[in-house]
């Protein structure tokens, strides 16, 4: 019996080229003739271009075309954004792209370019564009509608009973409810109630989304940076303006997305149409400074929550009222997911949502790893924390008392979870932080530093349901497991996998994994966003690996007698129960399977399966014995993760630093796959989400609506050593009932785990104060520690 | 014309094997020239073309001014193109300046201290960042500062020392030379001058484009620290928003002469508050006599901010001063 590898660690296949650098991303590929692109960016945060003098650099030698807005495929439709704008709707948006021999030449090119642009008004603080008479972002209106923006004003009474320091609150664009919160508070023990500052923050993954594009004989092949793989061709093909089978999509590594890549970028349609133009390959290499502007950003919140406890720590009531800072175009749903986020943190028994999502003339927002979720943790629980205080009930306790378990409910409409392991993940995580020792150390000083602890809990959705897996064994007596989702770094390309080969008993050295190529003929996959990944492929691998074992099965029957049910699979072998020599290795399986043909190698697929599978089998056809299956099994719920993060922190009172000493979490994410890289995954969601509270920024200035922090160094993610050396951490590893594998996805409820641990435990270094904000830096800390001005208002955004 | 960054335009490289090379070709090209040492400030401003000269001179064949050797009279030489990994890990720095030891190995990065120089660190460009972004600002020649307004973002701006200007010194290394009273040796087709530490660095009400006394065909080519602060008692402490790659918010570099317990001499230095490193003259002055308690460096750190001046958002410095000019002497070792 081959060893089952779910929950082992292995390598994955891309490991090996990614550290000695023989991975290619976009970058590295080069065509024969291939020229370069560059872009001439806005340097308005808002304008209309009147005219564009490009005579100069047509002139230049080495200059080969220059492509507008108009000549895409894609233009601007209603909320929708195109790669290159003639109304750019912040500073830095690609107005057009200029190819020449080389990138030297394009930049003079560009330099060389007249742009006549009229200013428009902008806005960067959405409380300013709620404003009777205030400026609005967008020229059709200020707030996110669908198909088209709305305009949402408030009297200058709601800003004046506001006052400086409290969120005004006018008409929403969105709200709900359930039960009856005013009743509610007015039953309450407790009531907390703050203004609440979340920031937004730009992606800024490692490989900026560079793309590489050219054309054959009619057909689009592009190279480009995305975390889905299958489903970005579809996309491709849109910007380009071709059939989806006239795409072929190349991206085998991705330095990272984070949300932002999710299924292709606006700008891959920049080389795909200029190569067109121009009958070359181009190549558009996106700069770090580029990547700042076009590259996504986590819709930010001005918010206000008031929340009502019974003595016991149970919530009563929570309102909440969520102002989106959502960039120019689309309609971020963060706010909204904020919204049913929180009712899986607390299960409030009665609950008030009211948010309107405005736009500002600052970069595109997009998901970025749990959009609205790790805000909205991070906003609320040093709330819980404060009211906890009121009530003397210890902080882990009254998580656990509000926590949802198997029969809790998420959103609105009340939707049943499929499993919440979540008071056993508070449990865990306890016992591995030692949260009731630790817990004592709250407030205790050495020398001028103050010792502070936190929890954050945090869940996010976590699989959706009903792809497609591809597999085949070729005639070498391999299974090729051909996977249409990306490889954005998580190793979800093969730990997905894993269930075919434990389903087929196989040894994981005997599975190879297809991937990053959609020539390579790849199923059906889901769009790898919302970690939705594990959950989806492990099931759907599994699905594709039953109806293997099926076919194996019927295989051998009709070459050796016998029924299939007579048949057991193992080791990469079919054999009659009981008799091992009696059966088919893998490899004369496939064989057999190529002569008989039929359903055995590829010529008959299930009618269930989405288009896409059904022309990657016929791709296949007669290659080995082949097994497409979609993902039927039943379901009932919403699938969430939840992760507990608990950290210490050492504040120093005299400069208002603040240092972690200690971080451990764990996570009710089902089955564990691959711990290694689960601890990989949560670790770093928790050293992202703590980077957004800690000293990560996105600055403009007010007046010009530019920004300054385009770099790393100024934009400041956290480093290595801004964190503990040994973060812990560990899994509840209780299987989902609610899929065969038992696995939930993990990608995004870490980064809301760990910003809110951090924000709670500094709160608890100060003695229970909460500023409700991030950043919360150590000039904002100082200064309240020291009375002395706050350097920016509580409403203040972008600073 | 339309703005593009990250894209190095086209120069022509000079690569001096030796000191008198380099400052005739300095000579030669004079405003249209660069001195290219390691690179970090240097690149920053040629991938953002907005500095385009048309020669540059690298400095990095340029062994003499390389290497750190005893000095002639008792102290330590260090050639100004000694890699900022070199003088933090020196063993004669650790035992002797362990202060400019401290500073050099905060220095951004293990990589940046590597390919940086300590005289690059010292005589870096500010890094305000509507400088840096190009803005036609009173540094840049214009007739206007865009961080000194009541909507500027100015978190990390002046709180003392402004003149039209309100950019701060960036360097980490630059208060520890000044604090152990370094001598800077400047090299010209004129000869070689040295300078004092604090008057190498100058604010803008001296020449509101430069950051020290170095003008076109000057090159830094040694740094010499005296034997009189070898020893000493020391202090430095930089905050910043993260611990790698950051420059300070502020920075403190104290030396203290301490017999029978109390205080008989000290120079304390506070950067990134002003243009230049900040010597805190008057605190010297009174702490002298004293013990190195907490109650002296409470006084200290109040006489510090004596004339500090706060920006629309950084109030902060003014604390952060006090509170570090207090730390510099009470926890000095």
């Amino acid at each position: 019996m081959a060893e089952n590898v779910i929950g082992t660690d292995i390598s994955p296949p891309d490991l090996r080229a990614k550290i000695t650098g023989r991975a290619r991303y976009a970058e590295d590929f080069r065509a024969e003739g291939m020229v370069f692109a560059k872009l001439l960016l806005s340097p308005m945060p808002h304008a209309r271009v009147r005219s564009v003098d490009t005579s100069a650099a047509e002139a230049m030698e080495g200059v080969l075309g220059i492509l507008r807005a108009s000549e895409l495929p894609l233009q601007e439709e209603g909320i929708g954004e195109a790669a290159l704008t003639d109304e750019p709707k912040y500073e830095g948006e690609p107005i057009l792209a200029v190819a020449a021999v080389d990138e030297t030449t394009a930049a003079a090119a560009v330099e060389a370019i007249r742009v006549d642009l009229e200013a428009l008004p902008f806005v960067l603080d959405p409380l300013e564009s709620l404003r009777e008479g205030g400026p609005d972002a967008r020229l059709d209106g200020n707030v996110g509608g669908r198909p088209e923006p709305l305009t949402i004003k408030w009297p200058d009474s709601v800003f004046d009973e506001a006052g400086p320091d409290r969120l005004p609150m006018g008409e929403p664009a969105a709200e709900w409810a359930i039960g009856d919160v005013d009743a509610a508070f007015a039953d309450a023990d407790v009531t907390v109630e703050e203004t609440i500052v979340h920031q937004s923050v730009t992606h800024h993954p490692m490989e900026p989304r560079s793309c590489m594009a050219y054309w054959q004989n009619g057909k689009l092949f592009l190279h480009g940076s995305t975390q889905s793989t299958e489903r970005t061709r579809g996309a491709v093909a849109r910007m380009a303006g071709v059939e989806t089978d006239d795409v072929v999509f190349i991206g085998e590594y991705c330095g990272g997305g984070f949300g932002s890549k999710i299924s292709g970028v606006p700008s891959m349609a920049i080389p795909a149409v200029m190569s067109r133009k121009i009958g070359r390959p181009v190549m558009l290499r996106i700069t770090r400074y580029e990547e700042n502007y076009i590259g996504r950003a986590r819709a930010g919140f001005q918010g206000w929550a008031k929340i009502g406890f019974r003595a016991d720590g149970r919530m009563a009531a929570l309102d909440l009222y969520l102002v989106q800072d959502g960039g120019p175009y689309g309609r971020a749903s963060d706010f909204s997911t904020a919204g049913t986020v929180a009712t899986a943190i607390y299960q409030p028994e009665n609950m008030r949502f009211r948010g309107v999502p405005v736009y500002t003339n600052t970069p595109p927002r997009s998901a970025q790893r749990a959009p609205g979720g790790a805000q909205i943790v991070a906003m609320l629980e040093p709330l819980v924390d404060k009211a906890a205080r009121e009530l003397g009930v210890d902080r882990l306790e009254i998580r656990k008392v509000n926590a949802p378990g198997h029969d809790g409910w998420l959103g609105e409409n009340k939707a049943p979870f499929t499993s919440a392991y979540v008071r056993e993940a508070l449990d865990l995580g306890g016992e591995l932080f030692d949260w009731e020792e630790k817990s004592q150390l709250s407030g205790q000083r050495n020398g001028t530093k103050v010792t502070g602890v936190g929890i954050g809990l945090s869940p996010f959705t976590a699989g959706s349901a009903g792809r497609d897996g591809l597999l085949v064994i070729r005639p070498d007596g391999k299974l090729h497991v051909h996977q249409g989702i990306g490889n954005l770094g998580t190793h979800s390309i093969a730990d997905t996998a894993r269930p075919a080969a434990d389903v087929l008993d196989l040894s994981w050295d005997d599975v190879v994994i297809v991937w990053g190529d959609t020539s390579k003929h790849l199923p059906f996959s889901t769009v790898q966003a919302g970690s939705q990944t594990t959950h989806a492929h492990t099931r759907a691998n599994h699905a594709a690996a039953t109806a293997m074992v099926g076919l194996l099965q019927e295989l051998a029957a009709g070459e050796l007698g016998g029924s299939p049910s007579d048949y057991r699979v193992a080791d990469g072998r079919v054999f009659r129960a009981g008799n091992r020599a009696a059966g088919l290795s893998f490899a004369q399986a496939a064989e057999r399977a190529m002569a008989l043909g039929g359903k055995f190698s590829g010529e008959v697929v299930p009618e269930d399966l989405n288009d896409a599978t059904k022309a990657a089998v016929a791709g296949l056809a007669g290659e080995g014995l082949i097994a497409a299956a979609r993902d039927n099994y039943p379901r009932e719920g919403a699938v969430f993760t939840w992760v507990a993060t608990f950290a210490q922190v050492e504040l120093d009172v005299e400069t208002g630093e603040v240092e972690i000493v200690d971080l451990a979490s764990s996570t009710d994410c089902g089955t564990v796959m691959h711990p290694r890289s689960l601890a990989g995954q949560t670790n770093g969601g928790v050293f992202q989400g703590i980077g957004m509270a800690k000293s990560q920024r996105w600055v403009f200035d007010p007046k010009w609506g530019i920004p300054f922090t385009k770099r790393f160094y100024t934009a400041r993610p956290p480093g290595i050593l801004d964190v503990p050396r040994s973060p812990r951490f560990a899994a509840v590893n209780l299987p989902d009932p609610h899929t065969p594998v038992g696995a939930k996805g993990i990608g995004e409820p870490p980064v809301g785990a760990g910003e809110a641990a951090y924000v709670c435990a500094v709160a608890d270094a100060m003695g229970g104060m909460c500023l409700c904000r991030t950043p919360l830096t150590s000039d904002m800390i100082l200064a309240e520690l020291e009375g002395r001005p706050r350097p920016y208002g509580l409403l203040d955004t972008h600073v | 014309m339309a703005v593009i960054r990250d894209m190095i335009p086209p120069f022509e490289l000079f690569q001096p094997a030796g000191v008198d090379d380099a400052v005739r070709l300095m000579d030669e090209h004079g405003s249209e020239g660069w001195v290219l040492a390691g690179g970090l400030d240097t690149f920053d401003w040629f991938k953002d073309r907005i500095k385009r000269p048309a020669a540059v001179i690298d400095l990095g064949g340029v062994d003499e001014i390389r290497g750190i050797a005893q000095g002639g009279d008792g102290g330590l030489d260090i050639g100004a193109m000694t890699s900022l990994t070199d003088v933090a890990e020196h063993a004669d720095v650790q035992a002797r300046y362990p202060l400019l030891a401290e500073a050099a190995g905060l220095v951004a990065t293990p990589q940046i201290r590597n390919q940086g120089t300590l005289g690059g660190n010292i005589v870096q460009d500010t890094r305000c960042w509507y400088y840096r972004s190009g803005w036609p600002c009173y540094r840049a020649g214009g007739n206007i500062c865009y961080a000194a307004t009541r909507r500027s973002m100015n978190r990390e701006h002046c709180i003392v020392g402004a003149d039209r200007c309100v950019a701060v010194n960036p360097s980490d290394t630059a208060p520890a030379l000044v604090a152990l009273d370094a001598e800077m040796v400047v090299a010209s087709t004129s000869g070689e001058r040295t300078y004092p530490a604090v008057d190498f660095f100058i604010g803008p009400d001296i020449d509101i484009e430069r950051m020290t006394v170095l003008e076109p065909g000057d090159l830094l080519t040694r740094i010499v620290l005296p034997a009189r602060w070898e020893g000493a008692r020391w202090y430095f402490e930089k905050i910043r928003d993260r611990k790698s790659w950051d420059f300070s918010l502020v920075s403190v570099a104290s030396v203290l002469q301490v017999q029978g317990g109390v205080i008989q001499d000290a120079r304390i230095v506070v950067n990134s508050i002003a243009p230049y490193p900040v010597r805190m003259g008057a605190v010297e002055a009174a702490i002298r006599g004293r013990e190195p308690s907490d109650e002296t460096g409470q006084m200290a750190g109040e006489i510090a901010i004596e004339d500090t001046r706060a920006l629309r958002h950084n109030d902060y410095k003014i604390a952060l001063t006090r509170n570090l000019v207090k730390r510099s002497i009470r926890d000095a070792a």
